[in-house]
């Protein structure tokens, strides 16, 4: 059996294999989390699975002379390790029983999810173990294998993004087994190993083709809605459809029908007609309704908030955001609606609308008045130039995770200040943007939405705000009313009216009294109105100070509309916890800040400690190294460096680009190529024995031109706005390029100057830059959530200065 | 190793034993268990009493509390937390609900002896057996056939004969057994079956719990008039005041 030797050829392919495989298996497990689980569960598991590189780091420091006299088969070994443990751990990983709302009621669920990021660290940390163990080897060579590892993955982030939509996400998984059998091909290629080793891959491509399908089935928690509906008898999927956006169920429910209307009026006598319903992500639940083109049949859809509008006056163009099954469009259509503008993001979901249930809706996704586009909301109204009669935004979460705060951690650029500015300057004179959301006690969205509102309409420098403004509300759901001018007499009459015939209560119109508040759905205090009345005065600040959730208005520089979370009220909240008090916990906040502690306590577990207790490979640091202090702070700044100013970037482009899949998809994949490649050309300051001069160039760049960015973007943006997204695609890269290019460059300058006299310390230096990078992106969000985008970039431009700092004593 | 592997033995025979003894749990433990829990109900109310507009909620609700063996209705594995006061898993994604939680939606009905009640939802019939100890009819409806089939011998086994159970679907309430004194809905779906509201009597309440299986967020309560009106109070189940301070 052959062994590595020094003679043996870079593994260039196998390592940018290998990180395309790792990263991508990253984003899969993102995905594969969210239909199983919760989204945000999914985030808190996949940033612990990263330490996986952190402990790899601790692992080599220890062990790299041993392993290194048999690179080739510990190689190759790590790699079909990775392989192998991608699947097998997920699939254990989802036959835990743990369920996210029990965990503050049962100790069980911790060691459950402790278990779960053990199993899925594994994966990572072999991975990881290759690509520590070639820098190591090829430490002469540390660039060019950077750059491999970064261009790979920025190549894995592109290709997972392709495999799903044609691929179910478990399906997905066996194939990045597959392909990472592949890398050990590659690798086995690359460094000349024999035949007879070569043998091993048959056996383990073998059973991984031929795992049995039920094996690989997803596991999905017993609490989400798909699988609660599965149970009722005569329920059965008819389709299942991937994409990186969602996993759609199609289920039919012939015996029990759906009769989804949400908010739906109790004096109504009206029952929905059929309904087919599309579940995403096993969870969010829309329908397609049937239409035989009978308008009684959707009497109903006058019987919910969201009608108001239609009762004001004839409407003829109408804009509705985020189409769906298209219940909005039906609404419109029974209001008699001329001209309809439908957005809808998902692709998979129109496709259905047109083809297989066109004929069951009634061709409401081909009829002649109603035009469909496939974008996201924002975006397409920037880059609209119509204005409209009524912009309709459809409430897009589902209740159950809405309820339980569940996308505190997501931003959200459809309800920020300057979103809400774009779709009033849509509206035609005395038209009307409305939106509705889900009610929840005590009141936080509808307000925080009111907030935001009041905000954009100071900024558009509107007089008498007040008289713009109405909101009603049913016990479920609230529907929040701007108009582009003055409510008239005859309108608030209608209002009036409207939700008397149904027992809505109006929360706030241009001089309501407070005997009309409260009436039909009653609160124990007339919430509502009382916010509406005091956001809508001088005293607003004072208000949003003293009430216990974040009712701040969101910017596109702090686009968190769904974090609620106050610390102030959190012990408040805690004492309540055992009497009913659990539904008040902004649990996404709360979630991050228990990853970002976990994080913290794991990484100094498994990889501080054991470096501290244990000295591996106790070898002093020569007098002009950079020593172990320096080094971990230099690798440390360069982890949270990194991440913070690539989720920040990736934020920006998120709004030019709009579309959030494919913004991250490109930005991602912009930064780790370029990174990449300027790893690979960092390499002649490394020959020159003149790394300091690269990192001080490098730092000085990303300096430079992150703070040209941070002031220069927006305005950019803006007059880019309108183009063809493929050019958008492209500005996006030309303007990453050169960030990134200089990005990719202190990290592996800082490694070669590690090369000669401290090679111990690469390994440690991996293992903490991996660390830093998970507590990175945690931070970033906090930072983010707190402060936004615009400190965490300057947070990062001070710590690369740090880092850069770092070496200038090192060389005076 | 030698001292882990010790360790580890003696854990496990100690788990072990907790496990064997768990079942020769005995009724009385179990009745003592149930009284230091409706002890806690009526404090937790107490403290809530700004938002249940009262102090202490219907004796007789406490006291078919203390009545009814919760530990009868949850899986094997849960029996040990039956009196805790926390919703528990019953399989099919489905809960018992927190014990506070059943009290304060029992006592929101205003039950007296002659009533007869619907309740759509029966999962483990814990519910439908405290409404039973109240009243003179139960009707109870699942929709999940296993749970309906467990929760109807369970019933049986347990003497509960005034209870009547069906499989099927809620929406359109039990036409032949309306109009209902008071209805609860633990298994709501997008809005309220309108036939449900028609089902209840003039004078009658319908509670529904909203939110989540393991965290409710409000508790609806729909009051029908003498005069056939309906008047709904959105109910928050915790003393919680949104704003800080004065105004």
């Amino acid at each position: 059996m052959p062994s590595g030797s020094n003679n043996t050829s870079l593994p260039r392919y196998s390592i940018a294999m290998l990180s395309a495989c790792a990263l991508a298996y990253e984003v899969l497990l993102m995905r594969l989390f969210s239909i199983i689980q919760w989204h945000h569960f999914a985030y808190m598991i996949i940033s612990l699975a990263l330490l996986g590189y952190g402990a790899s780091g601790t692992f080599l420091s220890f062990f790299s002379q041993h392993l290194q006299r048999h690179f080739s088969k510990v190689y190759l070994a790590n790699i079909l390790l990775f392989s192998l443990t991608t699947i097998i751990c997920f699939l254990v990983a989802q036959q835990i029983p743990f369920n996210a709302e029990e965990i503050l009621l049962d100790v069980k669920q911790s060691f459950y999810l402790l278990y779960i990021y053990l199993l899925l660290t594994l994966p990572f940390f072999f991975a990881a173990n290759a690509i520590g163990l070639a820098f190591m080897k090829h430490r002469q060579h540390i660039s060019q294998i950077y750059a491999a590892d970064m261009i790979g993955a920025g190549l894995g982030s592109i290709v997972i993004i392709a495999l799903l939509f044609y691929l179910l996400p478990n399906e997905a998984l066996r194939l990045l087994a597959v392909l990472g059998i592949l890398a050990g091909v590659l690798a086995c290629w690359e460094l000349g190993i024999v035949r007879k080793t070569r043998l091993i891959f048959i056996p383990l491509l073998v059973l991984l083709l031929l795992l049995p399908t039920k094996w690989t089935t997803l596991t999905i928690s017993p609490y989400k809605s798909l699988e609660q509906t599965m149970r009722i008898t005569g329920t059965r999927m008819i389709a299942e459809h991937s994409s990186p956006l969602a996993l759609l169920n199609i289920i039919e429910s012939p015996v029990i029908p759906f009769r989804h209307a949400p908010g739906l009026s109790f004096n109504a006598d009206i029952e929905p007609p059929k309904q087919i319903g599309i579940f995403s992500d096993a969870d969010s639940m829309t329908v397609i309704t049937e239409n035989s083109g009978n308008k009684k049949d959707f009497r109903y859809l006058d019987q919910i908030t969201s009608a108001l509008p239609y009762h004001f006056r004839q409407l003829d163009d109408v804009l509705i955001l985020g189409a769906g099954g298209g219940a909005d469009i039906l609404q419109a259509n029974y209001h008699g609606v001329t001209n309809i503008d439908a957005v809808e993001l998902n692709p998979q979901i129109v496709k259905l609308m047109r083809e297989k249930y066109a004929v069951f809706s009634g061709q409401l996704y081909n009829q002649a008045n109603t035009h469909i586009h496939i974008d996201e909301a924002r975006g397409f109204v920037s880059a609209s130039n119509k204005q409209f009669d009524l912009i309709q935004m459809a409430m897009f979460d589902s209740f159950s995770a809405s309820s339980a705060g569940l996308y505190a951690l997501s931003e959200s650029y459809l309800y920020t200040v300057e979103a809400f500015q774009t779709y009033l300057a849509h509206l035609k004179t005395n038209g009307y943007l409305a939106i509705s959301r889900w009610v929840k006690l005590p009141a936080r969205d509808t307000l925080k939405l009111l907030a935001t509102a009041i905000a954009a309409l100071k900024k558009n420098e509107i007089v008498d705000i007040e008289k713009s403004i109405v909101l009603i509300r049913s016990w479920q759901t609230s529907t929040l009313i701007i108009k582009n001018g003055h409510f008239s007499k005859k309108e608030i009459t209608a209002l009036q009216n409207f939700c008397q015939q149904r027992s809505f209560d109006v929360a706030y119109y241009p001089n309501i009294k407070a005997t009309e508040v409260n009436i039909y759905n009653r609160l124990r205090q007339p919430y509502y109105y009382q916010a509406a009345n005091a956001l809508l005065t001088e005293d607003s600040e004072r208000y949003i100070e003293n009430y216990k959730f974040n009712l701040q208005p969101t910017t596109d520089d702090h686009p968190y509309f769904f974090n609620f979370f106050k610390w102030s009220t959190l012990e408040e909240i805690l004492k309540l916890s055992g009497k009913g008090g659990l539904p008040l916990l902004e649990w996404g906040y709360l979630i991050l800040i228990a990853t970002l502690l976990q994080a913290l306590v794991i990484s100094f577990v498994l990889i501080l400690l054991p470096l501290i207790i244990f000295k591996p490979e106790q070898q002093k640091s020569p007098l002009n190294g950079l020593g172990r202090l320096r080094t971990f702070a230099y690798f440390s700044l360069l982890g949270l460096a990194f991440l913070f100013i690539e989720i920040a970037y990736m934020q920006k482009f998120i709004l030019f680009l709009h579309h959030p899949l494919y913004a991250i998809a490109v930005v991602l994949a912009a930064f780790l190529v370029f990174a990449g490649l300027g790893s690979n050309y960092s390499t002649r300051f490394a020959q020159q024995e003149n790394q300091h001069k690269g990192v001080m160039i490098a730092v000085g760049s990303i300096s430079i031109i992150s703070v040209i960015y941070l002031f220069s973007l927006t305005p950019i943006f803006n007059t880019l706005i309108g183009l063809p997204t493929v050019i958008k695609v492209l500005f996006t890269i030309i303007l990453i390029a050169p960030l990134a290019f200089f990005m990719g460059m202190p990290f592996p300058l800082g490694l070669s100057m590690l090369q000669d006299k401290e090679h111990h310390l690469i390994p440690w230096a991996w293992g903490i830059n991996g660390c830093a990078s998970v507590i990175s992106a945690i931070v970033a969000t906090l930072l983010a959530l707190h402060f936004g985008f615009s400190l965490v970039i300057f947070a990062a431009v001070l710590f690369y200065c740090s880092a850069a700092l770092l070496l200038i004593k090192k060389y005076h | 190793m030698i001292h882990f592997k010790h360790k580890a033995v003696l854990f496990i025979t100690l788990y072990m034993l907790v496990g064997l003894i768990t079942p020769l749990f005995a009724d009385d433990d179990y009745t003592r268990l149930r009284h230091i829990l409706v002890e806690a109900i009526e404090a937790d109310v107490k403290a809530t009493s700004l938002h249940l507009d009262k102090k202490t909620l219907d004796p007789q609700v406490l006291n078919a509390m203390r009545k009814v063996p919760r530990h009868e209705f949850v899986p094997s594995l849960y029996r040990r937390s039956s009196y805790t006061n926390r919703p528990l898993p019953i399989g099919y994604g489905q809960t018992i609900s927190q014990p506070y939680m059943v009290a304060v939606m029992t006592d929101l009905l205003k039950l007296k002896p002659n009533h007869q009640v619907l309740e759509i939802g029966t999962g483990s019939g814990y519910q439908a057996a405290m409404l039973a100890e109240l009243v003179n009819q139960v009707f109870t409806i699942e929709i999940i056939k296993p749970l309906a089939d467990e929760a109807k011998s369970r019933l049986a086994r347990l003497g509960y004969d005034n209870i009547e159970t069906r499989i099927g679907d809620g929406y359109y309430g039990w036409e032949e057994h309306a109009p209902f004194d008071a209805i609860v809905v633990t298994a709501a779906g997008s809005h309220v079956p309108p036939a449900l509201i028609k089902q209840l009597k003039p004078g009658g309440h319908m509670v529904i719990p909203v939110g989540s299986q393991f965290m409710v967020q409000q508790l609806l309560l729909i009051e029908k008039t003498a005069d056939n009106k309906v008047k709904v109070s959105q109910i928050m189940p915790v003393t919680f005041v949104p704003l800080t301070g004065k105004h």
